[in-house]
């Protein structure tokens, strides 16, 4: 299975990380309202999609992962660093979701119902970012960049082809430099 | 003052709820789809239809587009420096909100000021 559910993050996170989330998304929450009354409503919109809360999770994410590793003594430091970074790599293409989601809102509401379009809008939102995040790990965008010859996959494995296999004979010769290949001067 | 005091608390609610679904989903890359997820503006819209207009919100939705455009560039930085130079992630992502804060000024007056 390519999602799976766990606990373990929930055990892993402490009450007091919760408390920080909670605080992050109330100050944001209410500081959009606060420069929409006093700028302008179209300047404070912009803070309806401010990064704080991905900040604290990518960071959080980075000491849990850190943490795990540790208690079964290995360092855990990349590991933790490779965690945060494909946290923020989801919420890259999810973000592209967030686009659609204002698109929907800013077109629909003045003439629909409030709760309907925020629901769609909602749902759309998890459609769009699920199916990219879909669309990427089963590696559709490699594929289409392939298919128009775009790909740095084909010139490479073309230069491992060519590169000559050691000889087997020569074991106390130099070793092999990597690379592409050198002429022989006959 | 109670208005504020009311997008505190559901605002901090909404993101609550995002980050406990986030923390219920492997792998890292999916569950992080949440770190974008419309928590802020879901509180935020809905206050301002109800308290003020429809309009309003749709004007604030129309700037929010300006914001993700900001967020998408602002997820992908992190995402890249943190994964290529393996920097610790409060190191890259606090300093980079500089970037989005940049970006979506930039849009915004580009596009709608």
């Amino acid at each position: 299975m390519i999602v799976a559910l766990s606990t373990s993050g929930l055990k892993r996170a402490k009450w007091y990380e919760y408390v920080i989330r909670f605080a992050l998304g109330g100050i944001v929450t209410a500081s959009a309202a606060l420069i929409a009354k006093r700028i302008s409503p179209s300047f404070g919109g912009l803070f309806l999609a401010f990064p704080a809360i991905l900040a604290a999770s990518s960071t959080l994410v980075e000491k849990h992962e850190r943490q795990r590793k540790r208690e079964n003594g290995l360092n855990g430091m990349y590991r933790g660093r490779h965690a945060a970074g494909a946290d923020a790599a989801g919420a890259a293409m999810s973000s592209i979701g967030l686009i659609t989601f204002a698109i929907f809102v800013w077109k629909l509401l003045p003439e629909h119902n409030l709760l309907s379009v925020i629901a769609g809008a909602t749902v759309l939102w998890a459609l769009v970012a699920v199916a990219i995040w879909w669309s990427w790990k089963r590696n559709v965008p490699q594929r289409f960049a392939k298919q128009l010859g775009f790909s740095r996959t084909k010139a490479r494995s073309t230069d491992r082809e060519s590169i000559p296999a050691p000889p087997s004979s020569s074991a106390g010769s130099a070793r092999q430099p990597s690379g592409p290949p050198r002429r022989r001067a006959s | 003052m109670k208005d504020l005091i009311i997008r505190f608390i559901i605002g901090g609610f909404v993101v609550s709820l995002f980050s406990f679904i986030s923390d219920l989903f492997k792998p890292k890359t999916f569950a992080g789809l949440f770190g974008a997820a419309p928590s802020v503006a879901l509180a935020s819209l809905v206050l301002t239809a109800l308290k003020q207009t429809k309009g309003t919100a749709a004007i604030e939705a129309r700037s929010m587009i300006l914001g993700a455009v900001a967020l998408l560039i602002y997820a992908s930085v992190v995402s890249y420096i943190v994964l290529r130079f393996r920097l610790p992630a409060l190191w890259v992502s606090l300093p980079s909100l500089l970037l989005w804060m940049a970006a979506a000024a930039a849009l915004w007056s580009l596009v709608l000021s």
